[in-house]
């Protein structure tokens, strides 16, 4: 038995794109996720987040690398093989009009993982069960025969998370399972999922790209930029004290509610991020990075390890 | 005016509060939300009823005999002893209407059936499952579709022979293809979709999922299909039992009963307007209960 629930080892995604070119979605990443910890993975739009976490629970085959799932290599598997750890990963989806089939009901919606895997024998035993479920995200029991439809955007999140947890995973991706939600309800559904974690026992890989969501949810974070790795530790360590330039200038984008807090001098990112179809060459962040030296273009920076925090540039920490 | 405004209202402020019980509808609750939002289907679908009552209750509705020759009588014109008057045979032509649904209504609605679930099943496969089955059925379904589908009704019904069953097959054969390529393309769209995504990452198999998620999604586009082919499926009827093809005189058809009584349509145009009227009403009423159907259906039409 592995101490990591889920590890990733040198995964790699490419599509083919238009006109021969491919598309270099996920670029030989490598991370842990322990038990029962919150992962949080940022970076902006196109960076290969979504992705990486389709990989991580195999709804997408990976081009080469693999993924372990409890020590066993879950890419290896055949598919027959793979069925019985099938539930143990659900996915949780950013937008919550489209996951939902708008022709079934709460009770067929939230009921589809238990008859899929045959955890109660009767019909009435999962009503209850979906009834149970319901109860737990805070979605009325009278509501059971209502369409997806009749619900708000927050409620709707609720549904959704109550199918992923209907049978009994272990691991959940959320991917960005709050941004396209009010504020206020953004809230509600990040503390329920808080809530979830800690009685059901889940491991979570939270997606998003705001990073004081993360900061709230996570214990480590994960920065993507162009389908590679910048940094990854623990979300106070790399919050305070970033690594990669990459990371500063994440940060220092976040809007400052304060005016009088706005004193200080912040670095804001200029120009588009490359096309992930044609990456520069050596450290991809480089035609963007203000601190790019000659050694950045020619040689691809590996993570290194300081104080707990690991980060893939040549001057870490030291720009 | 002002009134029946505000009982209006009212009605929708109920439907809401109901659809918000959210209680499983029965059949009868179905009807009295369709009454109120759309009431020519209503009317569409008592229309539907009572010509299949008619069609199976001919023989107790009129005095005359389906067959009954009465030479001395012939072309007479619509009358009290016959309402619409008689055919070049002299035979009471309500009487034939009348037999003439019991055929018109099944070669309308029997084939329409088949080809929609031949169609959707075949369909919703190949968009599904792709490679070697799509490959398969849709190039059949090519080869169905390049003959003009009436000289194809016409090499089947000539290679099979005359009489109802073999209609019903040939009918099917010719209406399939069209039904596969449309849900074909619906499939493939539904299959990308995020609530597919969703019930495979729980793991429901294949084809839980094509019952499930991409048929009842194709739902709405089958009815309008079932609709438009019902009516299609007659006027084909009509046009093989013309050559010769279909249904075997002294039999009637709807169809038949226009061919036939269009040669004498100077003289006595009764014998063509009475079948052509039934065919009509029974193509509208299908067409408004389908579109009917279409909005209650669709739970998420139930909130408007």
């Amino acid at each position: 038995m592995s101490e990591y629930l889920l590890e990733a080892r040198e995964l790699t995604k490419e599509f083919p794109a238009a006109g021969k070119k491919t598309v270099h979605a996920v670029s030989g990443v490598s991370l842990q996720i322990r038990k029962g910890e919150t992962l949080g993975l940022v970076g902006e739009s196109g960076c290969g987040k979504s992705t990486l976490g389709r990989l991580l629970i195999r709804t997408l085959q990976p081009t080469s690398g693999e993924v372990l799932f409890r020590g066993q290599s879950v890419t290896r598997m055949k598919d027959s093989e793979f069925k019985p750890l099938r539930k143990e990963m659900q996915l949780v989806f950013q937008d919550p009009y489209a996951s939902l089939d708008p022709r079934m009901t709460v009770r067929d919606l939230v009921a589809e993982p238990i008859e899929t895997w045959k955890l109660y024998g009767s019909r009435e035993e999962v009503t209850e069960r979906v009834r149970e479920l319901l109860r737990a995200v805070g979605v009325p029991e009278e509501f059971l025969h209502r369409y997806p439809h009749q619900f708000s955007g927050g409620q709707r999140q609720r549904i959704g998370i109550a199918r992923a947890i209907a049978a009994n995973p272990s691991f959940i991706v959320c991917d960005e399972p709050v941004s396209a939600l009010d504020v206020s309800v953004q809230n509600q559904i990040l503390n329920l999922l808080k809530e979830l974690k800690e009685t059901r026992d889940l491991t979570y890989l939270f997606i998003s790209h705001d990073l004081s969501v993360v900061r709230y949810l996570a214990d480590r974070v994960c920065v993507m930029f162009l389908g590679k790795i910048c940094e990854i530790g623990p979300t106070e360590e790399v919050y305070e004290h970033p690594r990669h330039p990459y990371t500063r200038f994440l940060l220092d984008a976040v809007p400052v509610p304060d005016p009088a807090a706005r004193g200080k001098q912040i670095h804001l990112l200029k120009g588009e991020a490359p096309s992930p179809a044609d990456p520069p060459s050596g450290c991809r962040f480089r035609t963007r990075c203000p601190y790019a030296t000659e050694r950045c273009a020619e040689e691809e920076p590996a993570l290194q390890e300081e104080d707990g925090v690991r980060a893939a540039c040549h001057c870490a920490g030291k720009w | 005016m002002l009134r029946t405004k505000q009982k209006r209202t009212e009605q929708a402020a109920d439907l809401r509060l109901q659809s918000q019980i959210g209680e499983e509808e029965r059949f009868g609750d179905l009807m009295r939300r369709m009454a109120r939002e759309n009431k020519t289907a209503v009317i569409s679908f008592f229309v539907i009823i009572l010509m299949v009552l008619a069609a199976a209750l001919a023989p107790l509705l009129t005095p005359y005999e389906e067959n009954g020759m009465d030479l001395l009588h012939r072309l007479s014109a619509p009358s009290t002893e016959h309402l619409l008057g008689t055919d070049e045979g002299g035979r009471d032509v309500l009487t034939r209407l009348l037999f003439g649904a019991r055929v018109s209504l099944l070669i309308g609605v029997v084939p329409a059936l088949l080809s929609l679930i031949l169609g959707a099943v075949l369909g919703a496969i190949a968009g599904y499952r792709g490679g070697i089955a799509d490959a398969v059925i849709m190039r059949i379904a090519d080869v169905m579709l390049a003959f003009p589908s009436m000289l194809l009704a016409m090499v089947i019904m000539y290679a099979l022979g005359g009489g109802i069953l073999n209609v019903f097959l040939t009918l099917t054969l010719v209406n399939w293809a069209n039904v596969a390529r449309v849900v074909r393309a619906q499939t493939l769209k539904l299959r990308s979709s995020e609530f597919v995504e969703a019930a495979q990452i729980i793991g429901v198999s294949r084809n839980r999922i094509m019952r499930r998620h991409i048929l009842p999604n194709c739902l709405p586009t089958l009815l309008v299909l079932f609709t438009l082919n019902i009516p299609a499926s007659i006027l084909t009827e009509s046009s093989l039992s013309f050559l010769g093809l279909g249904i075997q005189p002294p039999n009637a058809s709807w169809g038949l009963m226009i061919n036939t009584g269009r040669q004498y349509l100077y003289n006595t145009p009764w014998l063509c307007f009475a079948p052509g009227a039934a065919i009509m009403l029974t193509m509208l009423a299908f067409n408004f209960l389908g579109n009917g159907l279409l909005d209650v259906l669709d739970p998420r039409m139930q909130k408007q």
